[in-house]
């Protein structure tokens, strides 16, 4: 495979990184700290579209920086899994930093520079994750991410948060530490590489129990991606502000977790060994159950953003699902549902904070009636369910399709049926919010008959419509990252 | 210049007469006058190091007297490095000292700087000498000097701290001091390299075996290994800040140093796995002390004494690794004598700083430090996720080599300690953290995450805890070449 050098995945990584000490020394003046962030962003989206057309043409853009023990280096590759992961991570990040605009001042939040250095830190973790060459560098993002959104998680400072914040380090640390680094550490002890390669790295090294065992350790371990039973952390994260719900428990950190695990899955065990070892199935079934709990625990929650959360743990697990198929169309639906969930749930999450900021309401009770209120948040909002759910118009249908034919490919009709209860799960805890929220009863009955509009503030409403409307673009147009998961993994 | 190995310990001790002399003069000029002798010793000490990557081991011969008779001075790959850390250390801290001195101690500034010049004169001999009675009375100057400056910290409990390590620090002394004498005994010599040679072929010898166990066990003394640790907390935790700053990063190091000096030089490898096999034994007591190390400092309410025993903890990873019986573990062991030496200095630099501003360090009191003092915070931050072994901080990469080590060998048990201790130093510094910023440092309520008022340490300090925390990332991302160009080809 034709390789370049090129030092712009560094750049691209770093660019947010550079622009914090800018942040923190304007931050007596919001708004130049603001276009600051802005200027960051949108030069990262820059380059990065800048090395997509290379990409596409099945090239990978490489840079290795410290070569520390042979092997295992800090080092970059941009192929098709990680440039798809970048575009939707850095393209979402411009999104949401005009949301969190929104969202931060209209609720006069404090310590707003604080927030934005450590947004921009994680989405350069974020991005540094998306393009690691192998395993050490992706893991050294994996870390310095959980560490990046722990003040973000627990912005507020108050004991609830205290304790979340706990929860959350306890989950995530505690299983990359506990899990991942001797995982890591004896794949390089075994095979004295960690560079991730479609064929995989081990060549009969390892015998059948051992790879169950580090496969576990990995899919557990990287507890991001919220498997059952390291999934608590996520509806805890969920006091954090609205915008790093959106972005990161939405798309960054989650997705950089289940990225891990497609990554584990096909660059360094490779299909090949897992399909020899007949491994898929067992991971099959430990994604299976968190999709079916978490849609089942989702049903049972009134405080929005929590629903939202436990319906994240349970999508994370289609993508896990997919790739453990190991057939064409199974990767191929599950790498793609990155891309389809992540539209999807952070327009859900635009509408859950806008709903706060406006009413400062967060229990799914209260909602009824708010949708003639505002019917722009909550049309947004109905699309987006739809990308969840996986119903035409939106991208959300496509993947799913790709996964029921990738179960059907691999003969496990019986988990065909997994995904279609889910479906209807999905259907069944987003679709009544909707419902109630343009046609139910209004709680304040004052107020009733003469309903005026009252929406949320601009910025908040764009980039929600934005995303709502990108979800449906993505029904039409998935082609790109399509060829970039083929050319990714070479299928 | 031939002369620089000289120069590194007589520079230093120079200064220290110098310095002391000056108290009756004019004190004032006692400061100038010991940094001056560690600038030299530390450039000397680079001098040193570049000769020896270019052309190979430096032999000099201590006023010209030739070896076995005369002293030598041997300095090859490890000691160079070794000497660059101590001397970089003693220098750094003595710039960040001024202050704190001042506030603590201001009384005796000048005898203080003299007694510190003569310590760091002790932890370099020790670190540069081949001859192992030289290496005695070094030992002993550097512990007795750091008994006088134990004794100068905390007015109630410092003296009797001092008191508690001048008693088991004597009595490690002597194990070591009668294990060199049974070596003199058997080989009639006393130069480290000339022993090596004589001792070679004499396994089944039972003096040289108790030479052996005598040697080792003095120096575990020394170096705190668990459960003969029981100085160390207390002494380190009552001593004046400027001390425990440069003895909590070197003393224990050093004394590491010397043990692998022992193992590898002197006893060497073959006899030391292959004939005693002990390597199984001593990788377990490591991991016992990797562990209770770790347990013990969750029982801490002191920042400072917390530290102390996390010290204790990181002494099983070396020990552990150096014992290990491979190169994997061995190469750890070096990487972790640097990184922890530094890792060690910047937290407790960063607690210096807190010390200067509010005195008392029990973790309860650093509340709204964030806001508060955010450039040692962030320091502090940094060296405690190097402590818990976060990439890309050079803490995680000695923690690598000594996996692999354990890997290799086997030894699983040793894998789940460190990973075990990793886990509880994340508990222990998130503990601190969550103090810091969660709760309001300021009495009034009402504001409490109003702005609060910047009042962080002098600059020179902060500076200097700064620049000490960068350099955990810069050393983690050059470990490779660190291992590849000073430790591999030491252990060839």
């Amino acid at each position: 495979m034709e390789t370049i050098i090129s030092i712009k995945p560094l750049l691209a990584v770093l660019v947010t990184l550079f622009v914090v000490p800018v942040l923190i020394s304007s931050s007596s003046k919001p708004n130049v700290r603001e276009s600051w962030i802005f200027i960051a962003g949108i030069i990262k989206l820059v380059l990065i579209l800048s090395m997509l057309p290379a990409v596409l043409a099945g090239k990978q853009i490489v840079l290795t920086l410290f070569e520390f023990v042979p092997g295992a280096s800090i080092a970059f590759r941009v192929d098709g899994l990680g440039m798809l992961f970048a575009i939707v991570a850095a393209s979402l990040y411009i999104v949401t930093s005009l949301y969190s605009i929104g969202y931060m001042r209209g609720l006069k939040e404090h310590g707003q520079t604080r927030f934005v250095s450590f947004f921009a830190l994680a989405i350069s973790a974020t991005i540094g994750a998306a393009f690691s060459a192998n395993l050490l560098t992706l893991y050294l993002f994996y870390e310095i991410l959980s560490l990046a959104t722990y003040p973000l998680v627990t912005h507020h400072q108050d004991e609830k948060s205290k304790i979340s914040g706990r929860r959350y380090l306890t989950f995530i640390l505690g299983t990359s530490i506990g899990l991942v680094l001797p995982a890591m550490i004896y794949c390089y002890h075994v095979t004295g590489t960690l560079e991730f390669s479609t064929a995989g790295i081990f060549t009969g090294e390892l015998s059948k129990p051992e790879a169950t065992v580090l496969l576990l350790m990995f899919v557990f371990g990287f507890a991001k991606a919220g498997i059952m039973p390291f999934h608590s952390w996520l509806p805890a994260a969920m006091v954090a502000p609205t915008p790093v719900s959106a972005l990161l428990h939405a798309v960054a950190v989650v997705k950089v977790g289940v990225f891990s695990i497609v990554r584990v899955m096909t660059g360094v065990f490779g299909v090949d060994l897992l399909t020899t070892y007949n491994l898929g199935i067992m991971v099959m079934i430990i994604a299976s159950v968190t999709i079916l709990l978490g849609s089942c625990i989702a049903m049972s929650q009134d405080e929005l953003k929590r629903r939202l959360a436990y319906s994240t743990i349970s999508q994370l697990s289609y993508i896990v699902f997919g790739v453990a198929l190991l057939t064409p169309q199974g990767l191929l639906g599950g790498v793609i549902h990155i891309v389809m969930h992540a539209f999807g749930k952070i327009t859900l999450f635009f509408c859950a904070g806008a709903i706060y900021v406006t009413t400062h309401k967060k229990y799914i009770s209260q909602m009824s009636g708010l949708g003639r209120k505002m019917p722009f948040t909550f049309a947004a909002f109905f699309i987006g369910a739809l990308g969840v759910i996986g119903l035409p118009p939106t991208g959300g249908f496509y993947s799913k399709w790709n996964l029921i034919l990738g179960t059907l490919e691999a003969q496990q009709t019986i988990f065909m049926l997994v995904l279609l209860v889910s479906s209807f799960l999905n259907a069944f805890y987003f679709l009544p919010i909707v419902y109630k929220g343009f046609f139910g009863k209004s709680e304040d009955q004052e107020e009733n008959p003469p309903e005026k509009i009252k929406e949320a503030n601009l910025c908040l409403i764009i980039p929600l419509m934005l995303t709502a409307v990108i979800s449906i673009i993505l029904f039409f147009y998935p082609t790109i990252f399509i060829n970039l998961i083929k050319v990714g993994l070479g299928i | 210049m031939d002369n620089y190995p000289a120069l590194i310990v007589v520079a230093p001790f120079i200064a220290a007469l110098f310095a002391g002399l000056f108290v009756w003069i004019d004190e004032r000029l006692s400061y100038p006058i010991a940094l001056a002798g560690l600038a030299v010793s530390l450039f000397s000490g680079i001098q040193v190091m570049i000769q020896v990557i270019a052309s190979g081991p430096i032999q000099y011969k201590l006023a010209g007297w030739a070896p076995p008779i005369g002293i030598e001075y041997r300095i090859d790959l490890l000691n160079a490095m070794v000497l660059i850390l101590v001397a970089g250390v003693a220098f750094l801290n003595l710039i960040a000292s001024y202050r704190s001195v001042q506030q603590e101690i201001s009384d005796r500034t000048g005898s203080y700087f003299t007694v510190y010049n003569l310590f760091v004169t002790g932890l370099l001999g020790v670190s540069i000498t081949g001859d192992l009675f030289n290496l005695y009375v070094l030992i002993e100057i550097t512990s007795l000097t750091s008994y006088a400056q134990i004794a100068l910290g905390d007015k109630d409990r410092g003296p009797l701290a001092s008191l508690n390590y001048v008693f088991i620090g004597v009595i490690g002394a002597s194990f070591y001091l009668l294990g060199v004498g049974y070596l003199y005994m058997y080989t009639g010599s006393l130069n480290m390299a000339d022993v090596a040679v004589l001792i070679k072929g004499s396994e089944g010898s039972s003096t040289v075996l108790t030479a052996f166990i005598l040697c080792i066990l003095g120096i575990w003394i020394k170096m705190a290994l668990f459960p003969m640790h029981v100085w160390l907390p207390n002494a380190y935790t009552y001593s004046p800040t400027a001390f425990s700053r440069v003895v909590a990063p070197l003393m224990t190091k050093v004394m590491v140093y010397v043990m692998i000096r022992l193992m590898v030089t002197v006893f060497g490898y073959d006899y030391i796995f292959n004939t005693l096999h002990l390597s199984d034994a001593v990788v377990w007591l490591a991991t016992l002390a990797v562990l209770a190390g770790g347990v013990m400092a969750l029982a801490q309410k002191n920042l400072k004494k917390m530290l102390t025993y996390i010290i204790v903890c990181e002494i099983g990873y070396m020990v552990g690794g150096a014992w290990m019986g491979n190169q994997l573990g061995m190469t750890g062991a070096i990487l972790h004598i640097l990184n922890d030496a530094l890792m060690t200095f910047a937290l407790f630099l960063a607690v210096g700083n807190m010390v200067y501003r509010i005195e008392k360090v029990d973790i309860t009191d650093l509340k709204g430090l964030f806001g508060k003092m955010p450039w040692t915070m962030g320091g502090f931050v940094l060296a405690a996720l190097s402590i818990i072994g976060v990439p890309p901080t050079c803490g995680f990469f000695s923690k690598w080599y000594l996996i692999l080590g354990a890997m290799e060998k086997g030894a699983y048990h040793f894998v789940a300690a460190l990973v075990i201790s990793s886990l509880i130093c994340a508990v222990l510094f998130f503990k601190v953290f969550e103090i810091c910023f969660f709760e309001s440092g300021s009495p009034d309520h009402e504001n409490s995450h109003g702005p609060v008022a910047i009042e962080d340490a002098p600059v020179s300090m902060i500076i200097i805890s700064g620049l000490v925390s960068l350099s955990l990332v810069v050393t983690g991302f050059y470990s490779g070449t660190i291992v590849n160009t000073i430790i591999l080809p030491f252990l060839k």
